[in-house]
């Protein structure tokens, strides 16, 4: 009997180890799985999926990247010289025109002629560029050149400057206008949030009396507490009209507006994260300073504040930190433009509020949910980067400390 | 200027900056209290959505939240303790749990979007559960784990050691004391964390957009593979996506009325528990 309760004993101890690590498998599982459908993008083609680009055999480009199919189709470009080849202008066409070039009796009843009439088109005019189903693919017909599509590639996506996940038919998924408006937000709302909640935490930690500290806390927790929809919810009704009207701009749903609506989120953090490195210094240090015949508000910038500086580093960087991966509020009162941010005042997109806003809509394993849970990886980073850089930043305080 | 008027002008801002951040508070919670007060009452909170989301209530999504509560409580409350036990009680002070709270305090760093990202990923694609109760409940139980597994082992490591000690010195194994002495010993405080948690998980919403959430969902959940409303989701689709804004705009801040009732009734009584109990093991 006892023997048998030992044993027990063992097998709880052991199911009691294995929980300890339940953090870390959750980490490694979220990696794993962002990154096996984020990294999937670069597997993708440049062109969507379904679809190929063709052209007349006598062109010398063979391949194109996403960057110069999406220009091509927009008439940014005009020439073939453009991309090296020959002195030719380009001929845009897309599979919708043959129905207006040939009646539905020449294309057969299941459209069966229809890859030979696409091949007619494409041999007959030196300079064109088909954007065809490759169902329809006039395959091995001379005259006619499938291109080599490009597939997205790194380079592609960090230093993209266009985010149009729905252009046809290459697909733009440059994500710098995403990080830009990310850390143009998040910035300037612990700018804003940084002097008042620094002031809050000096004020709760040396001056406030208990009457004040019973109100103020729980007001700071309370302020933690409500869910960031509700925030955003304010902040559509609220701020967005009040920052339009105060600015005198065309629409009140900026970055700013995000900023602002950030910034009171991120007070909870750096209020409790600064007052707790204030509190703690050492009570010989204030009293050596007030010995000296240094004034209460003296003591607190020149000696409290300064002692505290790398807790309040510490603050600021895990503000930044909720700022980043805030999503519903963001998402709710910034406009959700994905355009390269030049002003705060003008509607901007975070990663975060991009992915919220588009995953519904992406086909699951294409190359647009493949990019946003790229923007998962992105993101994941930026968060890990904050927290290894605060954890760094706490652990130089409590060296000095010793 | 001498030193003591310096001194007087700071101190002054600094209870200005103080009266500023009570002020915002009052400012978002008034406004919704204000506002949403007049929508609530017995209809709301019971009938289904009704006129292509203009009219009726807001009973789906309440059942919606409960059933995510129930279920994420479900997931992170058994292991979240269990890691906790680990440890505070096994694990000692080396290098193993020094790792393990710093993976515990970046997964509390990670955005919830992420949590929604892999949630789809694993529950909603890999696993085949589709958007399900199920899934979302892994989904959010994953995303509040840390906040548990950090409020229970402050409850443990608030036990003295001198109890730990008296009862291995009775003869009890390391197990008996930790069932029978720490734990309902810790308990309350271990029912606080598990109440904050519960406040957490029914605000969020990024986690349940693509695991979990339903736009528009009259019938009630039978199985824990249906789909659900959820109050957050709601206020977001109700706040953002109507067109007719004067009959939605109501029901936008009675939702949000009751979701931060939810939500703050979770916190107070979180409080309130923490402070009687904080006296009552005093006074042992």
């Amino acid at each position: 009997m006892k023997r048998f309760k030992r044993i027990l004993e063992r097998i709880v101890e052991s199911i009691l180890t294995v929980s300890g690590a339940v953090t870390t498998v959750t980490i490694l599982l979220i990696i794993i799985f962002l990154f096996r459908e984020g990294l999937g993008l670069f597997r993708s083609p440049a062109v969507e999926k379904g679809y190929a680009l063709c052209v007349n055999s006598s062109n010398t480009v063979d391949h194109l990247n996403s960057h110069q199919i999406k220009e091509i189709f927009d008439y940014e470009i005009e020439n073939w010289a453009e991309l090296g080849g020959r002195d030719e202008a380009i001929e845009v066409f897309r599979f919708d025109e043959i129905f207006s070039r040939y009646t539905d009796e020449e294309l057969g009843a299941d459209y069966e002629l229809l890859p030979d009439k696409l091949g007619e088109v494409i041999t007959s005019s030196p300079g064109i560029i088909a954007f065809l189903p490759t169902q329809y693919l006039p395959q091995g017909m001379q005259g006619v050149k499938v291109l080599r599509s490009d597939r997205i590639t790194p380079a592609d996506f960090f230093g993209g400057r266009q985010w149009i996940p729905t252009a046809t038919p290459a697909p733009q998924f440059g994500v710098l206008p995403l990080i830009l408006g990310t850390l143009w937000v998040s910035i300037v709302a612990i700018l804003i949030a940084l002097p008042l909640g620094l002031g809050v935490a000096i004020y709760l930690s040396e001056l406030a009396g208990q009457k004040m500290r019973k109100i103020l806390k729980p007001t700071i927790e309370l302020l933690a507490g409500i869910p960031s929809v509700v925030y955003g919810f304010f902040g559509l009704v609220v701020l967005v009209p009040l920052v339009q009207k105060t600015f005198g701009l065309p629409v009140g749903e900026t970055g700013f507006t995000g900023s602002l609506i950030l910034a009171i989120m991120a007070l909870p953090t750096i209020i409790t994260v600064a007052e707790d490195a204030m509190r703690s210094t050492p009570r010989a240090m204030r009293e050596a300073s007030l010995a000296l015949g240094a004034t209460h508000w003296q003591t607190i910038y020149k000696v409290i504040v300064p002692y505290a500086k790398s807790g309040i580093s510490a603050a600021v960087v895990l503000g930044i930190g909720r700022a980043i991966g805030e999503t519903m509020a963001v998402l709710m009162v910034t406009g959700n433009a994905a355009v390269m941010p030049r002003t705060l005042f003008e509607p901007l997109r975070t990663i975060p509020a991009t992915i919220a806003a588009e995953l519904g809509e992406a086909p699951a394993g294409g190359a647009h949910y493949q990019a946003l849970f790229l923007l998962g990886c992105v993101l994941f980073f930026f968060t890990l980067l904050i927290s290894v850089s605060a954890e760094a930043i706490s652990k130089r305080n409590f060296n000095k400390g010793l | 200027m001498s030193k003591k008027t310096n001194q007087g002008i700071a101190f002054w801002i600094f209870r200005l900056l103080g009266l500023i951040v009570v002020g915002i508070l009052i400012w978002i919670l008034g406004f919704i209290v204000w506002n949403g007060i007049g929508v609530i009452n017995w209809d709301f909170l019971t009938k289904a959505p009704t006129d292509g989301m203009t009219g009726g209530g807001i009973f789906p999504a309440i059942v919606g939240t409960c059933c995510l509560v129930v279920g994420s409580m479900v997931v992170a409350f058994p292991i979240g303790v269990m890691s906790a036990i680990y440890t505070t009680e096994y694990a000692g002070n080396g290098k193993i749990v020094r790792f393990i709270r710093i993976m515990t305090n970046n997964l509390s760093g990670i955005p919830s979007i992420i949590f929604g990202l892999f949630g789809m990923a694993l529950f909603v694609n890999a696993l085949g559960w589709g958007d399900s109760i199920i899934a979302g409940s892994f989904t959010l139980g994953l995303l509040v784990l840390p906040l548990v597994i950090r409020t229970t082992e402050e409850a443990l490591m608030a036990i003295p050691d001198s109890f730990r000690t008296g009862s291995l010195a009775l003869g009890a194994t390391k197990l008996q004391t930790i069932r029978r002495v720490v734990l309902p010993m810790a308990f309350p405080n271990i029912v606080t964390g598990l109440i904050l948690s519960i406040g957490r998980v029914s605000g969020e919403t990024a986690p349940i957009l693509f695991t979990v959430a339903a736009y528009f969902l009259p019938k009630l959940p039978t199985s824990i593979f249906d789909q659900v409303m959820a109050l957050p989701y709601h206020l977001y689709v109700i706040a953002t996506s109507g067109t007719d804004l004067e009959a939605t705009r109501p029901i936008a801040y009675g939702t949000a009325l009751v979701l931060i009732a939810i939500v703050l009734m979770m916190n107070l009584l979180a409080s309130l528990l923490r402070r009687y109990f904080g006296k009552k093991v005093k006074t042992n």
